[in-house]
């Protein structure tokens, strides 16, 4: 019975002899390779971080010996003339700006992302996200684009009603004063606002469509609305990525840089008026980045990036966290 | 000129378990040499003992056949005999495995294993490539033949799981539109065109239709007369129908071994008797 | 009791009109800013375009040759220099990384850069090519672009192999293939559709970034070939021309965020619905 095992054994295998050893010294080092290419790969992803902010720290170093920290975060003065720089003018037109632009998007993106997961009938939600999304899709060059020549001298017309009234209330009445150019940090803020929307609101419709359908649904039984079902069921379930979401939309929003950049006005001198020009750490640095002859000032606008991620990487850190948080509990709930 | 020809001698260099000896010299006829010999076999996933003290020998030729309920560490047990857990961290095997006498749980090379020990997954696992490529994959891991010569060897191993005849014509279609049955034979024939002495199946039946279970059946007839089949089942009438030997395992541990016909009809210990009388399980 | 529920159905009617509503915001400008693109771009068009280079400045013509060329180019190379470091790394993770904590420490270092402004990745690119080379040059603009399209293409990569799942990839170490083999032919090629999605999305994501250009590849009025020179691309060209005075280089920046736009979105809805679908099959 084992001669006729081994008959077809030679059959299965005509070149029984030594084929297998050899073919097997060829594997070992390619799959030594292929697991050190792997490895360095991810090695070179993950120190990317790190490599970003050491270079661009390097580069800032001529105008941190210059300047110090506090001196340059806290000097309004950005003069190439005399070679004096402070960030304070665009620290303030990065923050407002993208305060403006959160304050218009989280509401309303979280307006569609309720809309989508909970409202919306079965056929129409594929077309709405979709369409969303593709706002997302869209180059930020042709935000600014577009904000430039077709919104700006639209909301230039409207500029005059809102100084008319909302510039005639005391005390928030100084935001809104000025010439109606129709660019300036509200318009600004406008379209970072509709860039940011589709991300921000696509991570809450993600996190509201995963919320556990017992959960929904048990509340749905009794008797709750829609709306209760959203604000009170939904929304405290997945408050931690929806935070998260926020976060990513504000990181998108402080690094902005192109469509900023267009309709801005870049002013570096500091108003207390939202329609007045102003300018952003990135929407100086587009600006300015070609131009700037001495070293200093070169190392000045590198400073500028600097100080931005420091700030768009703590926040990032934040939206990463937090949105893992929920994946995390959902994980262990199971 | 069989691969094995220490087979004659790996009888005697084995450590025979007395419980195990004792049993098989009942019947004389069917005695063959041992071709996997397992003693004092424990493994542990991190913390969980999920194999205890399991020692048993598997006879070359024979289907081998492990039947116990869910969790009885039937399955962990097969894939111990080809080092399938060697993937998982934390995962360890202690004690004597040996394959034609020699060790297999030490430091040698994984390939060489493998290639000698087949194994086949409960799920048909097609790769997502054509049926041709399907079993010429295996083949080159280990060889380079000629086009004539892959040729051939994909049309016997193919013959061998009984397939020939249905997918001669499609060799170049996607081996995943085949029917379920299909892909479990194809699978069979991917692992047999490496030419093991030892195939391994892993519930290969419970995924498919009756009659795609009996061709398998059938198949293992025709495969252990030049293989060793070892089986792992949930289903004891398979156990009964289509293996030599049968194995019952429970909680970790082997409670009875022996001839399938013995162990079916008068098994010896009480748990072995409740367990194929349906009173758990 | 009964206001009580008039009252909550009041409210309830209020938040779906106003969600609608948001929803409609948010379409309004989608559909606002694709139509201007549109009517300006088409406006725009013009045969010239893509037969002739630039024009000087404050000359008639048209023409968009070398940023077309040159925007190509810098795709090209970041495709070259990202893609097999970003399949590689996602690969890492997938298949070696598994959720031990380097692999997750990896993961939401990753997960970061997916989101990092595209100016910081500019600066970067600046810092370790432009400033030790001593002028602008098309790979600097490939590099951070790369660096752009990395982690997209990783995460995409760990998701879709991880969806494997572990049965194809245990069947092929059971026959004793390595781990190079197991990936380069099983793996990789069962996730294909997945992964060429990421890689996708990576491509339309870079298309139309415009800032780190700025700092690293600036812009050429001529038509250049070479990589270690600043070369014309069609983002910074909408950049420079939109605000110029002249009204042929306003429409040429148009027509080139018509072009860009149609690029980008083509990209990405030839990403969702071709090989969307084949992924989910």
């Amino acid at each position: 019975m084992n001669g006729s095992d081994a008959a077809v054994r030679v059959d299965m295998r005509p070149m029984s002899g030594q084929p297998k050893s050899s073919s097997r010294f060829w594997h070992l080092p390619g799959d030594f390779l292929f697991h050190q290419a792997a490895v360095l790969a991810a090695f070179l992803a993950a120190a990317a971080l790190f490599a970003t902010v050491i270079a661009i720290a390097y580069d800032s170093r001529i105008s941190i010996e210059a300047f110090g920290i506090w001196k340059f975060l806290k000097s309004s003065e950005w003069n190439p003339v005399t070679q004096t720089f402070g960030a304070f003018p665009f620290i303030i037109g990065t923050l407002v700006s993208s305060a403006i632009a959160m304050i218009l998007a989280v509401p309303i993106s979280f307006g569609v992302a309720v809309f989508i997961s909970e409202i919306a009938p079965v056929w129409i939600k594929k077309p709405v996200a979709g369409a969303i999304e593709l706002l997302a899709a869209i180059p930020s060059i042709v935000y600014g684009l577009w904000g430039l020549l077709v919104f700006a001298p639209v909301f230039g017309q409207m500029e005059p009603w809102v100084s008319h009234y909302l510039g005639a209330i005391p005390g928030i009445g100084l935001l809104f004063q000025g010439p109606p150019v129709g660019i300036g940090m509200l318009t600004a803020g406008i379209v970072l606002a509709i860039m940011i929307l589709p991300y921000i609101s696509s991570i809450m419709r993600d996190v509201f469509i995963a919320v556990p359908a017992p959960l929904r649904e048990s509340s749905y039984a009794m008797g709750a609305t829609t709306w209760e079902v959203a604000w009170q069921i939904i929304l405290p379930y997945t408050r931690s990525a929806v935070i998260g979401g926020v976060f990513l939309g504000l990181g998108r929003a402080l690094g902005e840089t192109m469509a900023v950049t267009f309709v801005i006005g870049n002013s570096n001198v500091l108003s207390a008026s939202l329609l007045m020009p102003s300018a952003t750490i990135p929407s100086v640095l587009a600006n300015e980045f070609t131009e700037a002859t001495t070293p200093l000032y070169l190392s000045s606008l590198i400073y500028l990036g600097l100080i931005l991620i420091a700030v768009t990487l703590v926040v990032r850190f934040l939206a990463v966290l937090l949105i893992r948080r929920l994946g995390r509990r959902e994980g262990t709930a199971t | 000129m069989s691969p094995n020809q220490s087979q004659g001698t790996s009888a005697v260099k084995i450590p025979v378990p007395a419980k195990a000896a004792s049993a098989e010299r009942t019947d004389g006829e069917l005695e063959a040499a041992v071709k996997i010999a397992v003693s004092d076999l424990n493994f542990y996933y991190g913390r969980f003992h999920a194999i205890k003290n399991v020692s048993v020998q598997i006879r070359e030729n024979r289907v081998t056949a492990f039947i116990g309920p869910s969790g009885c560490g039937k399955s962990t047990l097969l894939r111990i005999l080809n080092r399938m857990y060697d993937l998982y961290p934390g995962q360890r095997a202690e004690g004597g495995v040996t394959l034609d006498g020699e060790d297999i749980l030490g430091p040698k090379s994984l390939a060489n294993l493998r290639s000698k020990v087949g194994m086949v997954f409960q799920k048909p696992t097609p790769f997502p490539m054509s049926i041709y490529e399907n079993i010429a994959f295996g083949i080159r891991l280990y060889e380079r033949p000629s086009r004539s010569e892959m040729d051939e060897r994909v049309r016997l191993a193919l013959t061998k799981a009984s397939l020939w005849d249905e997918v001669k014509d499609k060799l170049s279609q996607s081996a995943v539109r085949l029917s379920g049955g299909q892909q479990q034979r194809l699978c069979i024939a991917r692992a047999l065109a490496i030419g093991p002495e030892v195939l391994l199946l892993d519930e290969p039946c419970s995924a498919l239709d009756p009659v795609s279970t009996a061709k398998i059946e059938e198949l293992w007839y025709e495969l252990k007369r030049s293989c060793t089949l070892v089986v792992v089942t949930h289903n004891m009438q398979q156990a009964a129908r289509a293996s030599d030997y049968t194995a019952f395992m429970l909680d970790g541990s082997l409670v009875e071994f022996s001839e399938t016909s013995k162990l079916f009809t008068t098994p010896t210990d009480p748990r072995t008797e409740a367990y194929i009388t349906g009173r758990f399980g | 009791m009964k206001s009580v529920v008039a009252r909550r159905h009041a409210v309830d009617i209020v938040s779906k009109v106003l969600m609608g509503v948001a929803t409609v915001i948010g379409i309004f400008f989608l559909l606002w800013i694709i139509w201007t693109t549109l009517k300006f771009g088409i406006s725009g068009m013009h045969w010239d375009l893509f037969t002739k280079d630039t024009p000087p400045p404050g000359t008639d013509g048209f023409g968009l040759r070398n940023a077309f060329v040159g925007s190509l180019m810098l795709l090209g190379l970041s495709l070259l220099i990202g893609v097999p470091i970003g399949l590689m790394a996602g690969t890492w993770l997938a298949e070696y990384g598994f959720h031990s904590r380097t692999a997750n420490a990896v993961r939401f270092i990753n997960d970061i850069m997916l989101s990092a402004p595209s100016i910081e990745i500019g600066l970067f690119a600046y810092a370790i090519v432009v400033a030790p080379m001593g002028h602008f040059s098309a790979l600097a603009g490939s590099v951070a672009l790369a660096v752009l399209m990395i982690p997209i293409i990783v995460r995409t990569t760990d998701e879709m192999l991880s969806l494997v799942g572990s049965d194809m990839r245990e069947a092929a170490i059971a026959l004793g293939a390595p781990n190079s083999v197991v990936i380069t032919k099983i793996t990789w090629k069962a996730a294909r559709a997945g992964i060429l999605t990421g890689i996708l999305i990576g491509l339309a994501r870079i298309s139309g970034e415009t800032a780190p250009l700025l700092f690293t590849a600036l812009n050429n009025q001529f038509f250049s070939g070479n990589f270690l020179r600043p070369i014309a691309n069609l983002p910074v060209v909408i950049f420079q021309f939109a605000l110029s005075p002249y009204a042929n280089w306003q429409q040429m920046a148009w027509a080139a965020a018509f072009i860009t736009v149609l690029f980008v979105l083509v990209i990405s809805l030839f990403a969702r619905v071709v090989l969307g679908t084949q992924v989910t099959k």
